[in-house]
């Protein structure tokens, strides 16, 4: 059934000289869902997510992501995958010699055929589209608050209308108000996109309000993966602080709420 | 998203139940838009329309952009457009896309009239007045700091001041030197070309003593200087500046004139004159070299004539030029890595800009003490 996988990953080894970040790590994300992955500082949540957009490779493992095996696929398999995806790095990593509209159109300057006047509309349409009020088009990268960086970085991930989006970490740095909204925008654009999401967060709120299911790493592996429900009766220790500690508990009474 | 597929299938039903009807199939996908597009801005919108849906294959925000444009099209003229048969998420794609359907983004610039050229050019010609006004300032704040250094002198960063003579001048001690050395050889080897027309080869080693010496050495030191330093400056100062360290530094009571400025104009100072020394030796060396050779002048009369013939204000000249030449170059240098702004193009432009202006300087300056000296008989 590996169809119904977006990403399937075996026997991950990520080291670094000496210093080894993954041991033997699996995890399969599934079609359509939002899988959050937390950890603590240092386990190699964004390592992992470089490695599977190919930033970094592995000593070690099978990586395949929409049925593609990315470690040994040849430069075309390579680029038709990576027009599959969209990542937004956390601080947007926008080109900042250009504009916002400009740096949405460049994954669509790729598309052979599409004439100025539909570049140019459909990058305003996926800046809209990212909660972006029109002004911000024009504007350059440095001109805009992290928040709006963000959200310019999300439109340029789904330039091309991808399958899969790589978030990493959408919602630290913003303030309450901004993160719940950058949640439910998630949310929405994973529903009517049918996007599946991958997405690194220590944001216990973000889990709640928009993750189907929740992976954990620690010990250099993902130790387990399921719904918040279920991370709530795991009994290795960490894992435990992490969903019970105080934080978890004011963000679980706040997701009840709503 | 494939690139294949069949083209996007339109039929205008103009007889269907309760009005039109747009059959739409296939794939309307990015890679169809174009056509798309084109196909339904051929459909008339002076009438309510239903748009059926149910044959689509794949639907993407590109295509759901063209249906919303339609959809917007017939609704500005005043009708109505209902979607039938579209599946769960070609209709909700449909929703957010129109939803969020931008609206049309300002004007595009029309073509320039003469007003605009000129307002152009008021705007260079104040802005380049402002810019000399922010060297000034920038020159009043090195030497404010300055004399604020000798009231308080514990302030005084020695260590930054002796790294910053090691970046700026021994490292710099190579380059100008076989520089140096490759002018004289030059100056030699063309002066006793034309010297020997009149007998006159002797006089090889005036033209050498005096041009090196007087010009020269010290303004090709200068302009090799501002092309490694004032970049240096600019990009060091630039970058910090780029990631918020200079507002860290005031923050935490740091002077920012005081500590970056101050050591490095200051480096420049004391080291431009040891440099322009080593230039004005490593020249001679190279026009005596070439006069054995060439003409066969040896180095003890090369030595005398050069002691005889040549007046030692020459040597004072060229000197007294290399503080104003350091000030120039510090000067420029900090001051654009306090124009970077925050991202990367920005500093590449000033960088660049930095180096152009202080070398446009250095010869302006040159200019100016050419003519001084000229007209005061020096």
């Amino acid at each position: 059934m590996a169809d119904d996988l977006a990403i399937r990953i075996r026997g991950l080894c990520t080291r670094f000289g000496s210093h080894s970040v993954h041991e033997g790590l699996d995890l399969d994300v599934r079609r359509g869902e939002i899988l959050g992955v937390v950890g603590g500082s240092g386990t190699g949540k964004s390592v992992l997510l470089r490695t599977i957009v190919g930033l970094q490779r592995p000593a070690e493992g099978e990586i395949s992501v929409l049925g593609t095996d990315v470690l040994r696929a040849d430069d075309d398999a390579r680029r038709t995958l990576e027009r599959r995806w969209g990542v937004m790095f956390q601080d947007g990593a926008l080109f900042s010699a250009l504009t916002v509209r400009e740096n949405v159109e460049v994954p669509l300057r790729d598309v052979a055929g599409l004439p100025d006047d539909i570049r140019r509309a459909l990058a305003d349409l996926k800046i809209s589209m990212a909660g972006l009020k029109p002004v911000a088009r024009g504007k350059y990268p440095s001109e805009l608050s992290g928040g709006m960086r963000k959200r310019a970085g999300l439109a340029r991930a789904l330039a091309l209308d991808p399958d899969l989006v790589f978030l990493d970490e959408p919602t630290a740095g913003l303030d309450p108000i901004g993160a719940a909204e950058f949640d439910r925008l998630i949310r929405r654009l994973s529903d009517s996109l049918g996007l599946t999401v991958f997405l690194v967060t220590h944001d216990l709120d973000t889990l709640h309000a928009v993750c189907d299911r929740v992976a954990v790493l620690a010990e250099r592996r993902v130790l387990v993966t399921g719904s918040m429900q279920e991370m709530l009766s795991v009994d290795h220790p960490w894992v435990h602080e992490y969903f019970h500690g105080p934080r978890a508990r004011a963000a679980r009474t706040d997701a009840g709420d709503t | 998203m494939a690139a294949e597929g069949g083209a996007p299938e339109l039929r205008l039903d103009e007889a269907g139940e309760g009005g039109r009807v747009l059959h739409l199939g296939g794939r309307l996908t990015l890679a169809q838009v174009t056509t798309l597009r084109a196909r339904l801005g051929e459909v008339p919108g002076g009438a309510d329309l239903a748009v059926d849906l149910a044959q689509v294959e794949a639907l993407d925000t590109a295509g759901a952009w063209a249906l919303a444009r339609l959809a917007a099209r017939i609704e500005a003229a005043g009708h109505g457009v209902t979607w039938q048969g579209a599946d769960a998420d070609h209709a909700a794609l449909l929703e957010t896309v129109t939803q969020s359907m931008p609206d049309a983004g300002p004007a595009e610039a029309g073509r320039v009239r003469l007003r605009d050229l000129l307002e152009r050019l008021g705007r260079t010609s104040v802005e380049g007045v402002k810019f000399l006004m922010e060297l000034l300032a920038m020159l009043g704040l090195f030497t404010d700091r300055l004399l604020r250094l000798l009231l308080r002198p514990r302030d005084f960063r020695l260590t930054s001041l002796v790294h910053h003579c090691h970046e700026v001048g021994v490292k710099a001690v190579p380059i100008v030197a076989l520089m140096a050395f490759l002018i004289g050889v030059v100056l030699a080897f063309q002066g006793s070309a034309q010297l020997r027309q009149f007998g006159a080869e002797v006089f090889v080693v005036d033209l050498i003593a005096i041009s090196i010496l007087r010009e020269l050495g010290i303004l090709l030191t200068a302009i090799i200087v501002a092309g490694r330093t004032a970049s240096a400056f600019t990009a060091a100062i630039g970058s910090m500046k780029m990631r918020e360290e200079v507002d860290a530094m005031r923050t935490l009571g740091l002077d920012p004139a005081q500590v970056l400025f101050v050591p490095r104009i200051l480096a420049l100072l004391v080291m431009l004159p040891i440099l322009g020394l080593i230039a004005n030796v490593a020249g001679l060396f190279g026009g005596a070299l070439m006069s054995w050779i060439e003409l066969g002048i040896s180095p003890a009369m090369f030595q005398t004539r050069l002691v005889e013939g040549t007046a030692v204000n020459h040597v004072l000249v060229g000197m007294s030029k290399a503080p104003v030449f350091a000030l120039i170059i510090g000067v420029v240098g900090c001051h654009a890595g306090m124009k970077v702004e925050g991202n990367a193009e920005s500093l590449g432009r000033m960088t660049s800009n930095a180096v152009v202006t202080a070398i446009f300087a250095v010869i302006v300056a040159d200019a100016a003490f050419s003519v001084f000296y000229a007209q005061i008989g020096v």
